[in-house]
């Protein structure tokens, strides 16, 4: 293509992806550009493959209930989002990167695990570590990193009981996944960061469970499912790595990002201050704001797909952005503001389909207690830095930010 | 006004119990959903459309 025909038209050359921010708390301009003017994109991924880049709330969602649409990462030109994440999917497959009808077969191991009332029962000890952890970060008095200090240290907390994991392990495995959840970690390493996490640490916690089980969701699977051969014992370290990542990291950042949005957003934080049951609507609105999984889902159809005045061939690439989703005017009237009062509860921050997340309901009762008795009790809470000063994970496959210095009056 | 759950489909991401608690369960095994009222009162609709709504596995529909 001439360097004319790119200029004089934005969007008719293949663009590299991801796209960096501007701001650290919204997506990145050109992809509201692109959701109003090329809602199906072609983009060049870092493997140098193309995809379709989807960016409107309902594309989005048609494509993720497409049983067309398939999750599988083996097949060739898969859009992987990171050399880790690739590896660690083809090695370890689990049940997100699996179709209709293994998926329904092996999320249903789960799916009891997390239901509404089984999270329900678990609110007091989430109540009980919020509260511990606020007593600390008083008692120690300001500043404070809120990251470290609070929002990473519930939800390791709670999947280390579900778990029954040792949390003195949360260093070494927090670590891990930050490595391959990293797009800038190089291959070998990754691959040495999952085998050790997988293998060897992973690997060494069955065995443990395997020769005495304990009242945890690990021993759970170990009796009922490893012992009788529903599953293999790569199957179940897929299953365990993959909770055990993706039930920390992704709820850690929504809960720091949400409190950014609040800070930045002060009257929107005094509102909350003033009327406390505005929680779980405050709590959607921040599902809506600020993804975490800001690169999209990851998807390849398996048939052509008209959709939209276009065909997605067989054997295509699909990046369905949720984020950008989110920020769709047509689904939320103006949806670059943030506003707790709004009813956002068809937000897809946990994607749609049949892999919508399936830790969902710990995630919500994880965010409606922390935020909410965060800003109870420490209703002056503010950024000790600007906000502009602080270090995002843009590189990583679950954005984020690594630490957020507050101060309060004590 | 009745309502339709297909339990095939469902993949137990519970929103629709937090939408409807009074309409919709979950199985305790599995996370399944179960339909608690078939015919519920017209004052349910607006929760049932929400359920419709946020259900991610199109598991549910409405018949007038
Ligand atoms: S919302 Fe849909 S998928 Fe989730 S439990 Fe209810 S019926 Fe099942």
């Amino acid at each position: 293509m001439s360097e004319s025909a790119v200029t004089s038209c934005p969007f008719s050359g293949t663009r590299e992806y991801p796209i960096k921010r501007s701001n650290p708390l919204d997506p990145a301009p050109e992809l509201a550009e692109m959701r109003a003017a090329e809602p199906f994109a072609k983009v060049r991924l870092w493997t140098g493959q193309d995809a379709w880049l989807v960016t409107r709330y309902d594309d989005v969602r048609k494509l993720l209930t497409d049983p067309r649409v398939s999750a599988d990462n083996t097949l060739p030109n898969f859009p992987g989002a990171t050399p880790g994440m690739l590896a660690v999917r083809t090695k370890y497959p689990s049940f997100i990167t699996m179709d209709v009808p293994e998926h329904t077969q092996f999320r249903r191991m789960l799916t009891g695990e997390f239901a509404v009332k089984k999270i329900e029962a678990l609110k007091p000890r989430i109540q009980q570590v919020v509260d511990e952890r606020i007593d600390a970060i008083l008692a120690k008095g300001p500043p404070s990193d809120i990251v470290r200090d609070l929002t990473l240290a519930l939800p390791i907390t709670m999947i280390c009981d579900l778990l029954g994991v040792p949390y003195e392990d949360q260093d070494f495995f927090h670590a891990k996944a930050d490595l391959i959840t990293d797009s800038r970690t190089p291959p070998d390493v990754s691959s040495k960061a999952i085998q050790e996490l997988c293998d060897v640490y992973i690997a060494g916690l069955i065995e443990r469970k395997n020769l005495s089980p304990t009242d945890d969701l690990l021993s759970r699977l170990v009796v009922n499912q490893l012992r009788p051969g529903h599953l293999t014992p790569i199957q179940l370290i897929g299953i365990a790595r993959l909770l055990l990542i993706a039930g920390h990291d992704t709820s850690a950042h929504t809960m720091s990002l949400g409190i950014l949005a609040l800070l930045e957003n002060p009257e929107q934080k005094q509102a909350l201050i003033d009327d406390p049951t505005l929680i779980n609507s405050t709590v959607e609105e921040i599902l809506r704001y600020v993804d975490v999984t800001h690169n999209g889902r990851r998807r390849i159809a398996t048939a052509d797909i008209e959709i939209g005045g276009h065909v997605i061939r067989k054997g295509e690439g699909i990046i369905a952005h949720n984020a950008a989703a989110n920020r769709d005017a047509d689904a939320f009237p103006d949806a670059d503001k943030f506003r707790i009062q709004r009813d956002a509860r068809h937000h897809i921050a946990f994607g749609y389909g049949i892999h919508q997340c399936l830790g969902q309901p710990l995630a919500r009762a994880e965010l409606q207690i922390l935020i909410g008795t965060l800003f109870r009790r420490i209703p002056s809470l503010a950024l000790a830095a600007p906000i502009s000063s602080l270090e995002f994970k843009e590189t990583s496959f679950v954005y984020g930010v690594e630490r957020i210095p507050v101060t309060w009056e004590s | 006004m009745r309502v339709l759950i297909e339990q095939a489909r469902c993949c137990g991401a519970g929103q629709c119990v937090l939408a409807a608690p009074d309409i919709f369960d979950q199985r305790e095994e599995d996370g399944i959903v179960i339909l608690l009222q078939e015919n519920p009162p017209e004052e349910s609709r607006a929760d049932v459309l929400q359920a419709i709504k946020v259900c991610p596995a199109l598991a549910i529909r409405l018949e007038d």
